[in-house]
């Protein structure tokens, strides 16, 4: 009797001492994933912090200066969005047709092994890689030179990984009925994929697309490898021109600069005050690489939500 | 059909009938180039990894026609730019690993927990809030992770540790570390959940809390896929650049101390293209050995984790 009762009570102090270890990992969870939050939180404040004073309107419209409260980062916004748009004109059709092939056409075979295994790599390979694949190639090869196509065509190849397997798994997500019953209704392979599987992949594509820019936006290293300059003052080329044929690609060649550089410049100043220029650049760009994503969450929610198989 | 029995409307209908598999030709054809377009656009991947090989290589053998490969090794000074030039790569490497330490040391126990709670214990909603807000960490620019490490953690970890320099290695690396953060909990929460439940619920069965479950049933279960994310975090940490580049100095120091400044290899590279690069400069050609040696470390160890993955696969 007595050893079953201290038998008893031995089992009990075991699973009460199981179940503190369990609420015990419960917290150190929770505790750790806030604290990384907050990290995320304590960034943003530091820098909206650190660079009030400088959200004026003469800051976006100002070029660098060497007088920090003079300068601003409108050379660097203008670059940034000419570079986001060589981008998205480069990756958007080769991601989403390569992922296309890898999903809809692609055999199995060692061609496809090999192209699978590079999308895979190339998630991986450090960004600093592709600035000097860009400097070895476009910069001197291609002779483009330090230029704004230059720029684009790296982050593209760059983002070209997110863009392919996002794709990929919207692809994947479209029921395998819907293409059995075009097929059934006589459409051709590229019918049935242009037709019927794109649109319903829409969403998931436009989300990888938006999350590939956002990753882009923000690359500094390869951009600084081809050879981009931080004091520009001067715009790139309109790419509208008041005359015959009244579109211009003369910007695609232009020298330029972008907002991360402008503010790893600005950063690597010992001066205080360029400093304050660095948080407000770096807040802005915290901000639209935020905004970016959010639009991108909200896309796939309300994509999926507007979907019933 | 047989020609003899033609009539005036069988003749129409054979007419249609042409121009229907003349149209189903077009659109075969159509068909055919689509297809061919898209193989082209998926070959994009190969030639840019061919691509990359090839001008890593080529750029940098003028470099080796003029340093030995034993010089490049062994040399303890990295001093490319200077009149006296030395080309040894171990400050560089060095600079790297510790910084890529530092990282993991914060970012693998952080990223593991983290992983195991949100797959193991966290409610469904939770888990369907966080984990995207988790992956901003991994959006976040990394020039911004730069300012951070330099103007926020620095000074906070001098309060700690006195005569700690402006310029070091610690704080870069813990800052990557939370960078890094999200590619590790993410990478093997997927691996966890892909755990088939009747695992859990023969341990469940046994009387096993839900701690013992996460540590002995399911971390043990999708191991393989768990060392793919740390390996995704190695990766991660050594190509990082502007974090060094702002917050740890650009001397290359052979030092394996995370206290003092040094400079890594990705951050060489960044010093160096900063300047005017003359093609065919010795700073240019070094600048893609560099990168050679960068490429290198990384094919290095994504093969140890192609290895270590496949020794530790369970199918189930």
């Amino acid at each position: 009797m007595k050893a079953a009762q201290s038998a008893w009570g031995e089992l009990e102090r075991s699973v009460r001492r199981r179940k503190f270890i369990d609420q015990l990992f419960v917290l150190a969870g929770m505790a750790i994933l806030f604290a990384s939050l907050l990290t995320l939180a304590l960034l943003f404040l530091k820098l909206v912090h650190d660079g009030a004073g400088r959200f004026t309107w003469d800051f976006l419209t100002n070029f660098p200066s060497r007088n920090a409260g003079r300068a601003g980062i409108l050379a660097a916004w203008v670059g940034t969005c000419l570079v986001m748009l060589v981008t998205v004109l480069a990756a958007m059709p080769i991601g989403v047709a390569a992922a296309i092939y890898l999903e809809e056409y692609a055999p199995k075979n060692w061609l496809t092994a090999i192209i699978e295994i590079n999308v895979t790599n190339l998630a991986g390979v450090p960004s600093i890689i592709y600035g000097l694949l860009a400097l070895g190639l476009f910069v001197y090869k291609f002779g483009l030179g330090q230029s704004i196509v230059s720029a684009g065509l790296t982050l593209a190849l760059l983002i070209l990984p997110i863009v392919v397997v996002a794709t990929r798994e919207a692809l994947r997500a479209v029921p395998r009925a819907i293409r059995e019953a075009a097929y059934a209704l006589g459409a051709t392979h590229w019918e049935v994929t242009a037709h019927h599987v794109l649109p319903y992949s829409t969403g998931g594509i436009l989300t990888g697309m938006i999350i590939g820019l956002s990753r882009a936006i923000g690359e500094t290293a390869p951009i600084i490898t081809i050879g981009a300059l931080a004091f520009i003052a001067f715009l790139p080329t309109p790419p509208m021109t008041s005359h015959f044929p009244y579109l211009s690609f003369t910007w695609l060649t232009d020298p330029f600069t972008v907002m991360p550089i402008q503010m790893f410049n600005w950063l690597s100043r010992p001066d205080q005050a360029f400093q304050t220029n660095a948080a407000a650049a770096g807040a802005i760009l915290l901000g639209m690489t935020l905004l970016m994503n959010g639009v991108a969450i909200y896309v796939r929610y309300r994509f999926r939500k507007k979907i019933n198989w | 059909m047989p020609v003899a029995t033609v009539t005036a409307s069988n003749a129409e209908s054979i007419a249609a009938m042409r121009v229907q598999r003349k149209r189903m030709k077009v659109r075969e054809i159509r068909d055919r180039i689509v297809e061919s377009f898209l193989l082209f656009a998926a070959l994009v991947a190969v030639f840019t990894t061919v691509a990359i090989v090839y001008i890593l290589v080529t750029e940098s053998l003028p470099f080796f026609s003029h340093v030995s490969l034993r010089e490049f090794l062994t040399d303890t000074m990295w001093t490319p730019m200077f009149d006296q030039a030395r080309f040894g790569i171990m400050p560089l490497v060095a600079g790297t690993l510790v910084t890529t330490f530092v990282a993991l040391c914060l970012a693998i126990p952080c990223g593991t927990v983290i992983a195991i709670y949100l797959s193991e214990f966290a409610p469904f909603k939770v888990r369907e809030i966080v984990k995207p807000a988790l992956e901003l960490l991994g959006a976040v620019p990394t020039v911004v992770y730069g300012y951070f490490a330099l103007l926020m953690v620095t000074p906070f970890l001098q309060r700690f540790i006195p005569g700690l320099p402006g310029f070091n290695m610690l704080s870069p690396g813990l800052v990557i570390g939370i960078m890094i953060i999200p590619y590790v909990a993410s990478v093997s929460e997927d691996a966890m959940r892909a755990v088939p439940n009747y695992m859990r619920e023969g341990s469940y069965a046994m009387g096993s809390t839900r701690f013992q479950t996460a540590t002995r049933v399911v971390v043990p279960g999708a191991l393989s896929g768990i060392a793919a994310a740390y390996i995704l975090g190695i990766s991660r940490a050594v190509g990082e650049t502007m974090v060094v580049a702002v917050a740890a100095g650009l001397q290359p120091n052979l030092t394996w101390n995370p206290l003092n400044s040094a400079a890594t290899i990705t951050s060489f590279i960044v010093q160096v293209s900063l300047g005017d690069l003359p093609h065919g400069s010795i700073g240019y050609q070094s600048i893609f050995a560099a990168g050679l040696v960068l490429m290198l470390t990384t094919l290095l160890f994504n093969v140890a984790g192609f290895f270590l993955t496949r020794r530790f696969r369970e199918v189930y």
